[in-house]
């Protein structure tokens, strides 16, 4: 294997660093007197560059490479994934743009960029080892993120909450995945499904897989692994907290499902268990069902609009796992196109919060009130980002919501067994509306109150994306077929 | 008569002009009164004229259905438009012609929102001219409620004191009724898919029932059929009335203003002997045989109860209004006659006739009878200051002979004087029920009795016996008014000696109706 | 977008749009075939999952159309007068007319359902920010329910669909599918109740008068006229086509009942009685027509149930004849009376005098209480006859029952006319200063008042005396291959 072949295999991801180190290098030397505004602006548009070129190189030149016995795949989907995955960094980096919480204005991109990096990598890799390199990579990255914010005690807060979960986890992630080695004498997914079929039911087996979803789990924010979301959504300098709520679920989920389906899938239907399923897939369905549950009524009482929005990523995890438990075509494409979408509106609504948070100085419900008439461009935005949230048509969360669990019940596993999650899945969001509902009450209904008569200024940079966005959003969920088209098409070639 | 003339749809305009100009009276503003009032009086007047001419070109020993119109109108549901007149019909049609104009002179002196109250009188009539001429279920039901709707207003908004009270009580008996005769209705269509009285008569005996046979799930035939009659039988016992379910007129003829009491006895209660004759008879046959014995007694009570009650008041209009009911009550005694199984009795079909005879022309002296005993009455109120008790008055004959002279000419009518209308009724009646049912007839004597004592109370007390000082300055009747009853008493008169004025028309429809009853 | 300070602009606006689209619901009937299905738009939408964008009418969705526009009419004349946020509220009204009309016209459905779940959010919006009575409080409560009510019906669809081999989600296809017994007997009472939710089923129907009396009149209007038809559409289209088979006996019996169609016509039944009872004891006005707005649904719903060919035409009928009347009674209470009086307490309007001050409103009030009781000569009664024939034919004590809830209406209808219009004791609310009779100097109805109260008075009017206008496109719909597995359903006749 050549040097060649493997940078032109993961020219993206060296474009990333690259700009990373770009970004670094100006920040340091070129930008030190120069005022933090136009610092801020430069460096957004060379991070901009440098993922705008990696997904032009990946357009313009996809790639089919297994390299080094599965470290490290570059297929169809993945190249998808990778290309949201930096979509989303993009536009992280614009709605950051505004922010001036911290004076380290280039180590925080370069952060933020090296986090993408992490994420491309995690989803290119189907050995165990790599993912794990990766995934630490990546959360080390978005730990010191959460903590930038030094003039904020809930910063740092947040960010130690989620090193220390997040440590934690990882500990779990790596003694589940070394007892998965240890059975298959391998780190590559494929011969791990191998020794797993043939292992059956293992308590050793088992633990190995329950300890490696626990900490899957932690990383997607599912219940009960979610204690570091509320506090990590709130906490954090809000486009951290953005790119956070965004990528790393994108990149979180696709790596389980993966791991999931081509580590896991070997393992036979068990008459032993509830509804004859592999165990996985039960606990995965307890977890599901338990982040469905806690995240919908725990955002009810919430009063805080950025925890608010972490209870319901809570919720979102749960309808996702669904998909996860889901085999077959259509369930991952499902899934990977609901990830997408509720990535692209929860950092629309992070979007709109920051500016309303940078104008009032905080994100209570209250500050919210009277949005439509101090801005109206920003109220009909956020409307599409809550209404997508809470799935009412004909926006991208509700056809999300529709495919994924019609793909659950497709298929032959689990099929109709899992019509109880679905119609609870289906209850749960059905409650959601209320919460989504108080929101829109507080920006349409109830009016401002005389001292805040503040005349909103919004930035024309945030505007224009957010109503990208916003646009975005509206035309996935009325027109999705030409998303769901390639999604199905690339998943069936990759397998999954 | 000319052909043209002859094939003109008379039954629709003579429901159309009432009901058109009802209606325009409606919209109109309360300051104008005179044009209310000769608008009212001259449509009435032109719907009078309509129905002489249907009465000269009434052929009346065919005895059958003419001036018939029918055309297409909801042909899913069986319903048609279908107008005609039979014997029966022209009779009930020419009574409210004649009643309405005199209810509207008697209401020439209201003067609160004329046009509205005139507007409700024509729309109360064009009410009855659709009811008495409809030969479809869904027409005879669309005017049947027509009619209650102008006659709660009329209560409500012109009567006595207690007035909102009686109005409502009268509207939801009779819708209570109204509703349970739909019911019964809907429950026929199912079986037969037919709405149209003539369809339904054809069945004949047991034809219904067997109609019935798996249409209606988890329910005998029967019982359906039985339930339907009872539902029809309740719609029409409501408004005739008869007893137990008659507790709304008391109070509904004294707190309604003259006018409208006028109509309410005249022409209201008429509704519902018509029912009846034309719907229950022909259609359920074998069910008012299966209570047949039940049915005569409470016609019985009836007569008999409502007698005592009049003669228990002091109240005139409350006194009048038990004595309707008492004279329907010989109405709906010889329908319930006529049912009896031939078997049962051994007379011929002849007294049947009679019989049915007897109570179409009760119906019509009643329907004038009563108009002017109340109108009279009406009479009384006013030039009393309010007062229309019994003890109220006395004497009156010495200060106003004249209008003594007529209302006793009404009174002794209402008695059955022989000579004066009301007595031709209730003979042909009697005659007509006694070999049919003797018990009933003989306990209905009764009745007759303790009528004619209250009657001969009424006159003893109000217009004999030593004058109340109070009324020493009683006008007399105007001349305008005697110019009213004159028509009125006349037609008593002669009724009373040449009554084949009317039976020759009908004879011919009741010897039909019952032909086809006997089996 | 329009400029804020034109509202006589923005009403225009909105007017023409509601005219144009009556006017295209009209020259539909004009030029439709009874019996037939016309379809009106077909594309691929989503074609992985066999979505389609299948616009289409039949005799039954022309009804609910022309009823859509009528409706949807009256109710801008009745908005004139709103002053704030005006265009926001006429955007609002349009859309959730635009989620109407979609629903109705839609034959694929998912799009069906993504046009019923549109519909929800502008109402929330239009009562929370234009309504009264507690009115944040009425619009969540309508908004959940409704939401919670689609939440069962998507279950119910993603199941068929998944069933029925993901192929298609067209109303044809899926109701030609044959999809098992047992599946049938769970989907159909999930699908129909999650439509009757919003159709007011008893005793689902509690969201009913809370919203109506919160919401501003010309929603109100459209609420109670309109998308409680919705709903009941929903049953109809939805429920009854896909899955016939759930109305099947069940085998055995739980107190008398043994099948779902038991089950309904005796909630159905219960819905007529208890919503005329309540209507009788209320002291709001706006809460007498909300009451009786859930009565009066509970006729198309029995109407539904009784599975006979009078009876599903009387409950098409109804939808439609109650969609006018109840605009007209929400009107006359809403915007004659209480933009005027500023009270709804029928003790207070009492001493009013109603009658002299508001001829108008009084005579359209009595009308329409006409109308409402059921009274011949106007729609209600050629619909409530089809229903109870229906009715007599598969439950015969049910149709004397509801003979009694008909009673009952009349009797509420009576009371709240009298005691708003014609009363002529003081109020009896003695705690209000000014009591006693008053003769009051209100302002007199507007011509958009007059105009609207005419065009629904007149609809009603005329579908009542010639009803054929309408029966001649419902009655040959339940003749289309759509509604075949309907027919063959157990206890059904269809000769």
């Amino acid at each position: 294997m050549n040097y060649v072949e493997l940078l032109s295999a993961a020219a993206p991801e060296t474009m990333v660093v690259l700009a990373a180190f770009a970004v670094l290098a100006v920040g340091l030397f070129a930008m030190r007197d120069v005022e933090p505004a136009i610092r801020r602006l430069i460096e957004v548009m060379i991070g901009c560059v440098g993922c705008t070129a990696a997904i032009g190189w990946m357009v313009a030149l996809p790639q089919h490479t297994d390299l080094l016995g599965g470290i490290f795949v570059v297929d169809s989907v993945i190249q998808v994934v990778k290309i949201a995955l930096l979509t989303l960094t993009i536009l992280a980096l614009l709605i950051s743009q505004d922010s001036d919480f911290t004076k380290h204005v280039g180590e925080y991109f370069a952060l933020i960029l090296m986090a993408a990096a992490g994420m491309m990598f995690l989803v290119s890799s189907e050995d165990i080892l790599f993912i794990f390199v990766s995934l630490e990579l990546t959360s080390l990255c978005l730990y010191v993120l959460a903590a930038f914010n030094k003039g904020q005690e809930q910063s740092a807060e947040a960010a130690i909450k989620y090193f220390l979960f997040g440590g934690m986890s990882a500990a779990f992630t790596l003694f589940g995945l070394s007892l998965l080695y240890g059975l298959a004498h391998s780190t590559n997914l494929a011969e791990i499904a191998v020794a797993v079929r043939s292992a059956g039911l293992d308590p050793l087996v088992v633990l190995g897989i329950v300890m490696t979803l626990v900490g899957f789990g932690f990383k997607v924010a599912a219940a009960p692994f979610h204690l570091w979301a509320p506090d990590v959504y709130q906490g954090a300098p809000l486009p951290s907290a953005a790119f956070i709520a965004s990528g790393s679920k994108v990149a979180g989920f696709f790596i389980t499902a993966r791991v999931v389906s081509t580590g896991f899938a070997g393992q036979l239907p068990n008459q032993a268990l509830p509804a004859g399923w592999p165990v996985w897939a039960s606990l995965l369905a307890i977890l599901a069902a338990v982040s469905m549950v806690l995240g919908n009524f725990a955002a009810i009482v919430q009063t805080r609009v950025r925890r608010l929005l972490a209870y319901s990523a809570i919720a979102h995890a749960g309808y996702m796992l669904l998909g996860v438990i889901a085999q077959g075509t259509p369930a991952t494409a499902s899934l990977v196109y609901y990830v997408i979408t509720y990535a692209l509106t929860t950092l629309g609504a992070f979007g709109v919060v920051a500016i309303v948070q940078q104008q009032t100085g905080d994100d209570r419900l209250t500050d919210f009130a009277g949005l439509a008439r101090r801005s109206p461009g920003l109220a009909v935005c956020m409307m599409v980002f809550i209404l997508s949230l809470a799935g009412i048509p004909p926006l991208a969360g509700f056809f999300g919501k529709f495919y994924i669990f019609s793909a659950v019940l497709q298929g032959s596993a689990p099929g109709m067994k899992a019509l109880w999650l679905v119609a609870m899945a289906v209850a749960l969001s059905a409650v959601s509306l209320y919460y989504y509902l108080q929101v829109l009450k507080q920006i349409f209904v109830v009016p401002a109150s005389a001292e805040k008569e503040i005349h909103f200024r919004t930035p024309l940079l945030q505007q224009v994306v957010l109503a990208v966005v916003a646009l975005t959003v509206i035309v996935l969920g009325c027109a999705p077929e030409w998303l769901i088209h390639r999604l199905t098409g690339v998943t069936a070639v990759a397998g999954l | 008569m000319p052909l043209l003339v002859i094939n003109m749809p008379w039954l629709t305009i003579l429901t159309l002009i009432p009901l058109a100009c009802g209606i325009l009276l409606l919209c109109v503003g309360p300051e104008r009164k005179a044009f209310a009032r000769n608008l009212g009086i001259g449509a009435s007047t032109v719907s009078l004229l309509i129905v002489l001419l249907l009465w000269g070109a009434f052929k009346s020993a065919s005895g059958g259905f003419q001036f018939e119109e029918s055309h297409q109108w909801i042909p899913s549901l069986g319903v048609r438009y279908h107008l005609a007149v039979d014997g029966l019909g022209l009779v009930m049609v020419l009574l409210t012609a004649l009643v309405v104009p005199l209810a509207l002179f008697a209401s020439w002196n209201i003067e609160d929102r004329v046009p509205f109250y005139f507007g409700l009188v024509l729309l109360l009539e064009a009410g009855l001219f659709g009811t008495f001429t409809a030969l479809n279920f869904f027409h005879w039901f669309l005017f049947w409620e027509l009619s209650l709707i102008p006659a709660f207003f009329l209560i409500k908004f012109w009567g006595g004191p207690l007035r909102s009270g009686a109005a409502t009580q009268f509207f939801i008996y009779t819708m209570a009724g109204s509703i349970a005769m739909l019911l019964g209705f809907l429950a026929i269509f199912l079986a037969t898919n037919e709405f149209d009285f003539n369809e339904l008569a054809k069945l004949g005996p047991g034809g219904l029932a067997a109609s019935f046979a798996g249409k209606v799930s988890s329910v005998d035939p029967k019982t359906v059929v039985r339930m339907a009659f009872a539902g029809i039988f309740l719609g029409l016992a409501v408004k005739v009335p008869l007893v137990p379910f008659h507790t709304w007129l008391p109070s509904a003829y004294a707190e309604a203003p003259t006018g409208t009491t006028m109509l309410l006895t005249g022409l209201m209660s008429k509704m519902g002997v018509y029912g009846f004759l034309r719907i229950l008879l022909p259609i359920f046959p074998e069910e008012i045989r299966w209570v047949l014995t039940p049915l005569l007694w409470l016609t019985v009570i009836s007569i008999v109860f409502s007698a005592g009650a009049a003669f228990a008041q002091r109240d005139l209009k409350r006194l009048f209004g038990y004595s309707s009911i008492n004279h329907l009550g010989y109405c709906l005694l010889g329908i319930f006659a006529v049912a009896t199984p031939a078997a049962a009795s051994v007379a011929p079909a002849t007294e049947r006739v009679a019989a049915l005879n007897g109570v179409i022309l009760q119906m019509f002296n009643h329907g004038l009878t009563a108009a002017a005993l109340f109108w009279f009455a009406g009479l009384l109120e006013q030039r009393g200051r309010g007062l229309r008790g019994i003890d109220d008055f006395g004497g009156l004959r010495k200060v106003a002979p004249v209008f003594c002279g007529l209302m006793g000419i009404a009174l002794f009518s209402s008695l059955g004087l022989p000579g004066l209308n009301g007595f031709v009724g209730e003979f042909l009646i009697f005659k007509g029920v006694f070999p049919l049912a003797s018990w009933a007839a003989a306990l209905a004597v009764i009745g007759l009795l303790i009528t004619a004592i209250f009657i001969l109370g009424i006159l003893q007390r109000v217009f004999n016996g030593p004058l109340n000082t109070r009324w020493s300055a009683w006008p007399d009747l105007t001349q305008r008014e005697r110019l009213l009853a004159f028509p009125a008493i006349a037609l008593m008169f002669v009724l009373g000696i040449y009554p084949q004025a009317l039976v020759g028309a009908i004879n011919g429809t009741v010897v039909r109706m019952v032909e086809r009853f006997t089996i | 977008m329009l400029p804020k300070d034109e509202p006589r602009l923005v009403r225009g606006f909105a007017l023409v749009t509601a005219l144009a689209g009556l006017a295209c619901a009209f020259c539909g009937t004009l030029r439709f075939h009874p019996g037939a299905i016309a379809t009106v738009a077909r594309t691929r939408w989503i074609p992985s999952l066999g979505i389609e964008y299948y616009l289409a009418v039949d005799g039954i969705s022309l009804t609910l159309l022309l009823l859509t526009g009528l409706a949807a009419v009256a109710g801008i004349l009745f908005s004139w007068n709103i002053e704030t946020r005006t265009n926001e509220f006429f955007a609002f009204y349009l859309s959730l007319i635009g989620g109407v009309y979609g629903v109705f016209l839609s034959f694929d459905v998912f799009l069906l359902f993504v046009f019923y779940e549109i519909a929800i959010i502008p109402k929330y919006f239009i009562i929370a920010i234009w309504g009264s009575t507690r009115r944040e409080y009425g619009a969540m409560k309508l908004a959940l329910y409704s939401f919670a009510g689609s939440a069962m019906v998507l279950v119910g669809l993603i199941a068929a669909f998944v069933l029925s081999g993901a192929k298609s989600m067209s109303l044809l296809e899926l109701a030609k599918f044959p999809f098992p017994h047992s599946f049938q007997l769970w989907a159909f009472p999930l699908v129909f109740v999650g439509f009757g939710i919003l159709a007011g089923l008893w005793p689902f129907h509690t969201w009913a008068p809370t919203g109506h009396v919160a919401a501003p009149t010309a929603a109100s209007m459209l609420l109670a006229g309109v998308v409680m038809k919705l709903g009941a559409y929903g049953c109809l289209r939805v429920a009854m086509t896909l899955f016939p088979q759930g109305l099947d006996p069940w085998g055995w019996t739980v107190l008398g009942l043994g099948s779902w169609r038991d089950v309904l016509s005796l909630l159905a039944v219960i819905g007529i009685v208890y919503g005329a009872t309540v209507a009788l004891v209320q002291r709001d006005f706006k809460f007498v027509i909300g009451y009786s707005s859930v009565s009066h649904m509970g006729f198309v719903l029995l109407g539904l149930m009784t599975l006979n060919p009078f009876g599903l035409m009387g409950s098409v009928l109804q939808m439609f004849s109650h969609g006018v009347i109840a605009g007209l009674l929400f009107a006359v209470v809403g915007r004659m009376v209480y933009d005027r009086t500023h009270t709804r307490e029928l003790a207070q309007l009492e001493g009013m005098s109603l009658n002299t001050a508001l001829p108008f409103a009084a005579a359209t009030f009595t009308l329409a209480s006409i109308a409402s009781m059921g009274l011949p000569g106007f729609s209600g009664f050629v619909a409530e006859l089809q229903v109870l024939v229906g009715a007599w034919h598969a439950y015969p004590a049910l149709s004397i029952l509801t003979g009694v809830g008909v009673l009952i209406g009349i009797a509420y209808s009576l009371r709240a006319l009298l005691k708003a219009f014609f009363s002529d004791q003081p109020a009896s609310d003695q705690t209000v200063p000014n009591s006693g009779l008053q003769h009051l100097e209100l302002s007199p109805i507007s011509t958009p008042e007059r105009i609207g109260a005419t065009i629904l008075v007149l609809a009603s009017l005329l579908i009542g005396l010639y009803p054929r206008l309408l029966l001649d496109l419902i009655g040959p719909s339940f003749g289309s291959p759509l509604f075949d597995g309907l027919r063959k359903c157990v206890g059904s006749s269809w000769s």
